[in-house]
């Protein structure tokens, strides 16, 4: 069997949720390869084709796939998957949105939000925000998945797969891109960071918000997230929002202060290697979760850990 | 212009699933049902462009049609939706799981017959969490589509919508007829009141199958199992912060 993985990149290189769908691919068995679609996007390719057991990298390069929207992705991938038993993307807003207009076109159901794959046709993905995971077997003769990638390992970046062109559609397309706002910050990127200080309700203000996480986010190198509570309220932008409805972490050190633990924030950053929980609420559900659990105000508590962190050379 | 709603009935989302014993399923016998909040933030959006709020100009749309595919209880869902604001319901009875793929051809037939010039649906079901349907109605139709919407502005034949993407917001122009799909922020649903409760009462819905559509709704995935998640167990309680950093470091996280 033969199975396509469309690549999460940046034109320049690809990023980790790449590797980490590759890996999921390669648990299906067969010969996998990396489709990456954009637009300039030579060094995606070749980044791509460094990954450890790709066959052979796809790579479409137009205008039409600089944002990488659904409708072109469509046109791009359909026809290809002539060659392909199954097609993987990341469960990214891009993977999120594209992926079912493949899958429809192909009249498949897709399996959305794979967390493991017990075989060629057998996965299991999380229902009702996690509290519940079914085991799905997909007998159709396509297959359909997004892959949360924070469930799997990434594969290594020691291959040497060839990369072939292929044509970007020409268009046009009923949807045209007018502009973005990427939020601009020096500190890793959410989704990604091995570190991530996240705050809730509790802070109580924006201002307040940035003031006590920024700067313990800094010195542990850390991405700052927030509960949907913490959003709605306004003490941070959306795109912080960590939880079934925002962004599914899983960091190696996750530190969750003034949030009480929301199924549905649990349900984005319960896979974190350590949760650390820093509350005054001692009944707060944070703490059924927390690997190690301060009952404190975060008022005093945030800077007597900057201060012991720095002790501890941190 | 004429707006087309889909609505689901889901479990209340205040309320925690619980898989049966067997690993069967999920159990939601005697368990308060509501319309998914997502098809909440799509119905009060096509509602406020109706009224003139939300920075809609009034009278952008006209007509205000809410569907629902389930079994007979969708009703309630579709007068939750009536009570908000729409202005009739189409209930396309089925019984049992319909997947995304079904749903999105059934919707495909509503749309042939009823000939919106946009649909705005929830990005996703709180209950399967799929997170398709929008997308897939899209493709069916040839439509272009703009999911995740945090803002529709409708200007003539075409919506200039902002959506959430994973690093930021990204705008696009969509030409009508579209598919949009709501993100939470696009608006806050108001209270149904107590008058527009009743008026929903009286408002029509009509009642269709999927056979009218000509689709076959037997599932194409077969779910094998259903299981708790795996437990993360509680850690310890530290006293002081310089026990909580001994113990990061201990973790080696730090």
């Amino acid at each position: 069997m033969a199975v396509l993985v469309i690549a999460e990149h940046d034109n320049a290189s690809v990023k980790d949720a790449t590797n980490k769908v590759v890996t999921a691919a390669l648990a299906m068995g067969g010969d996998v390869d990396v489709l990456v679609a954009g637009s300039n996007a030579g060094g995606a390719a070749a980044a791509a084709a460094k990954i450890d057991g790709v066959r052979k990298v796809l790579h479409a390069d137009g205008a039409t796939l600089a944002k990488q929207m659904a409708e072109p992705l469509e046109a791009l991938i359909v026809p290809l998957m002539a060659n392909y038993d199954a097609v993987l993307f990341p469960a990214s807003t891009t993977g999120k949105n594209a992926a079912p207009r493949v899958a429809a076109k192909l009249d498949v159901m897709q399996v959305s939000g794979v967390i493991g794959v017990e075989g060629a046709d057998t996965f299991v993905r999380p229902i009702y925000a996690g509290n519940a995971i079914v085991t799905v077997k997909d007998s159709q003769p396509k297959k359909v998945l997004t892959v949360q990638p924070t469930a799997f390992k990434a594969a290594g970046n020691g291959g040497s797969a060839s990369v072939e062109t292929t044509a970007a559609p020409a268009g046009p397309f009923k949807s045209a891109f007018v502009s973005e706002e990427m939020a601009k910050s020096d500190r890793p990127e959410l989704t990604a960071a091995k570190r991530v200080v996240s705050g809730g309700r509790a802070l109580g203000s924006s201002e307040e918000f940035h003031k006590v996480l920024e700067p313990l986010a800094d010195k542990l190198g850390a991405a700052v997230g927030a509960s949907r509570a913490a959003v709605d309220a306004g003490y941070a932008p959306n795109d912080y929002q960590v939880g079934q409805t925002g962004k599914v972490v899983a960091p190696e050190l996750y530190v969750a202060i003034g949030i009480s633990g929301a199924i549905q924030h649990l349900a984005g950053m319960k896979d974190s290697k350590v949760i650390v929980a820093i509350n005054k609420d001692e009944d707060a559900p944070i703490f059924q979760v927390a690997d190690y659990g301060l009952v404190a105000d975060y008022k005093t508590a945030v800077p007597e850990l900057m201060d012991e962190l720095t002790k501890a050379g941190v | 212009m004429k707006v087309l709603i889909p609505v689901k009935r889901v479990l209340d989302y205040n309320l925690k699933v619980r898989v049966k014993p067997d690993g069967s399923g999920v159990d939601l016998s005697n368990l308060k049902m509501s319309i998914n909040p997502f098809c909440e933030i799509a119905i009060e959006e096509a509602v406020r462009m109706k009224e003139g709020g939300g920075g809609h100009a009034k009278d952008s749309v006209t007509e205000v049609v809410a569907v629902s595919i389930g079994p007979d209880q969708a009703q309630e869902t579709l007068r939750n939706a009536l009570a908000i604001g729409a202005d009739r319901g189409i209930l396309v009875k089925a019984d049992g799981e319909v997947e995304p793929l079904a749903v999105a051809k059934i919707l495909k037939g509503v749309i042939e017959a009823e000939k919106p010039d946009l649909v705005i649906l929830g990005k996703q079901a709180i209950d399967d969490d799929n997170n398709a349907t929008a997308q897939m109605l899209a493709a069916l139709l040839d439509w272009p589509q703009a999911t995740f919407a945090s803002k529709i502005v409708l200007a003539g034949s075409k919506a200039t919508v902002t959506r959430e993407v994973d690093g930021g917001l990204q705008t696009l122009d969509v030409e009508l007829p579209a598919i949009i799909s709501t993100d939470l922020r696009l608006n806050e649903p108001r209270y149904a009141s107590l008058p527009n409760i009743m008026k929903a009462k009286k408002k029509p819905i009509d009642t269709k199958t999927p056979a009218d559509y000509g689709v076959d709704t037997t599932p194409r995935l077969k779910v094998t199992k259903t299981a708790e998640p795996g437990k993360r167990q509680a850690g310890i309680k530290v006293k002081t912060t310089a026990e909580l950093v001994g113990k990061l470091k201990e973790a080696g996280v730090i």
